[in-house]
């Protein structure tokens, strides 16, 4: 074993955490954010929004992450420079970069997985509690937003610690599409050392203690909202 | 910027033949991809499920070294991405097997991608399914393998007859959400260059620069395999949940 070679690496490996802990958060982030609607719409929507909202998250959990990554990088990627005057756009140096389309894709499938947790969230909050809002003279907004989204979220609270160490267990896959986060620099250290078990073991355990503190933390996290009698 | 461009939005669809089962189609060795997806995925779920059964059993009633030795097992497995693990294990499994072999005065031989895929699927599935077994049998009630063993039933025909069939129904959605994913971590295996349909579907859309053709025929293979699975294990949790209250 020798691992000489860290102190020559490790700010290429703070870079690269920085990218793994920016598509982690922004990923969960946006992913929640269309995964309420996603997970609202089968509940309480119109039919045909349910069955696409339905039809979403079973094509996102049926299909490994990695072909989505490459669909959209590699078809989509493709298509943008078909269409006239984008090179010219603003949007064009965030197009041809590789990173929005590692958020997109991760993005994407946050939003199929949460969407079918969270269905089962609004589902499980007791009809009664609802029908005491509507009594009391709350709009439908007003109870989503005072009653039903707070009680769902209380309860899918103990699944999004796995959510996060999925999600974070999932990132390496962003180096396929030559997104530097900490497991691609440690394939650049890997072609530029010739050492093949070392820095692979030092990215195991960046992820070992990065999911430690996920864990720790909504552990804290759980005992601070408070859980329903 | 991903290498090939379309020059015609019009090109992106008009691929298909690429697709076609005749000479200079792809269609033969998508579904020789797919095969060997499906091989893997079932070896190692076989895998998975027989290191299950022993974890947790181990984790159960084994002794004290045993359930720490499985404990470090289980976290360590299901804290690094599978990824990181399946190149760890890939070098660290053929490394150890060929300089074992170069002890014993032997040649190195090459290890099969299909052996390799599903010895390091399966180590990594026998984590998560010594979790999900450990949860079944803990939720067989207690009485029942007590009556078991007070019919005088050895501890092997108590797991046989009792235990094993009383927590099936308890493990099936558990197992049934590991078959899924382990369907789906096969495509990691492109990345260690084993020529199941994840990689093939790249290979074929790098030369032809059909992406939209060969990742859209993949995702539809991938899907068909997990709602075809999804029908058997609905069917199979009837079948194993058959006399017990329905689940709301």
């Amino acid at each position: 074993m020798v691992w000489s070679w860290i102190p020559e690496y490790l700010p290429k490996f703070m870079d690269g955490l920085l990218v793994t802990l920016q598509l982690l958060s922004l990923s969960i982030i946006f992913g929640m954010l269309f995964a309420i609607p996603i997970g609202l719409v089968q509940v309480t929507g119109p039919r045909w929004l349910a069955i696409i909202a339905r039809g979403f998250c079973t094509v996102v959990r049926g299909t490994p992450l990695l072909i989505q990554l490459w669909l959209l990088y590699y078809g989509l990627g493709s298509l943008f420079p078909s269409i006239p005057g984008i090179r010219e756009s603003f949007m064009w140096p965030i197009l041809r970069e590789a990173f929005p389309f590692a958020l997109l894709a991760f993005t994407i499938s946050v939003a199929g997985y949460e969407g079918e947790i969270m269905r089962g969230a609004f589902k499980s909050v007791p009809k009664g509690e609802l029908e005491a809002a509507r009594a009391f003279g709350m709009s439908r907004f007003t109870v989503l937003r005072r009653i039903w989204l707070p009680r769902a979220f209380q309860n899918v609270l103990p699944t999004l610690a796995g959510e996060f160490v999925l999600t974070l267990k999932a990132t390496p896959l962003a180096a396929t599409i030559t997104v530097f986060e900490v497991y691609g620099i440690g394939s650049i250290v890997r072609q530029e050392t010739y050492r093949i078990y070392e820095p692979l073991l030092f990215v195991a355990g960046i992820y070992i203690v990065l999911t430690g503190i996920i864990v720790v933390f909504f552990r804290w996290l759980e005992q601070r909202v408070p859980q329903p009698v | 910027m991903p290498p090939n461009t379309y020059h015609n939005m019009s090109d992106l669809f008009a691929n298909w033949q690429l697709l076609s089962f005749s000479d200079g189609g792809w269609g033969w060795r998508m579904l020789g991809g797919f095969w060997s997806t499906i091989q893997i995925a079932v070896g190692a779920y076989v895998l998975g499920l027989t290191i299950g059964l022993f974890g947790a059993l181990g984790k159960l009633h084994g002794s004290t070294i045993t359930r720490w030795l499985l404990e470090i097992y289980t976290t360590l497995i299901r804290a690094v991405p599978e990824l990181v693990l399946i190149l760890l294990l890939y070098y660290a499994g053929t490394g150890a097997i060929n300089s074992l072999l170069d002890a014993m005065g032997h040649p190195p031989i090459d290890i099969s991608g299909l052996v390799a895929g599903i010895a390091v699927l399966g180590i990594v599935q026998g984590a998560y399914a010594t979790e999900v077994i450990r949860g079944a049998i803990r939720a067989v009630p207690r009485g029942q393998i007590e009556a078991a063993q007070a019919f005088g039933m050895s501890s092997i025909t108590t797991l046989r007859r009792v235990t094993i069939p009383a927590m099936i129904p308890h493990a099936i959605p558990g197992l049934a959400n590991l078959w899924l994913i382990v369907a789906k971590d096969t495509a990691l295996l492109a990345v260690v260059g084993f020529s199941e349909l994840a990689l093939v579907t790249r290979q074929a859309a790098g030369v032809t620069h059909a992406y939209w053709v060969f990742f859209l025929a993949a995702g539809a293979l991938y899907l068909s395999l997990t709602l075809f699975s999804n029908l058997l294990f609905k069917r199979l949790e009837k079948h194993a949940r058959r006399g017990q209250p329905e689940l709301s």
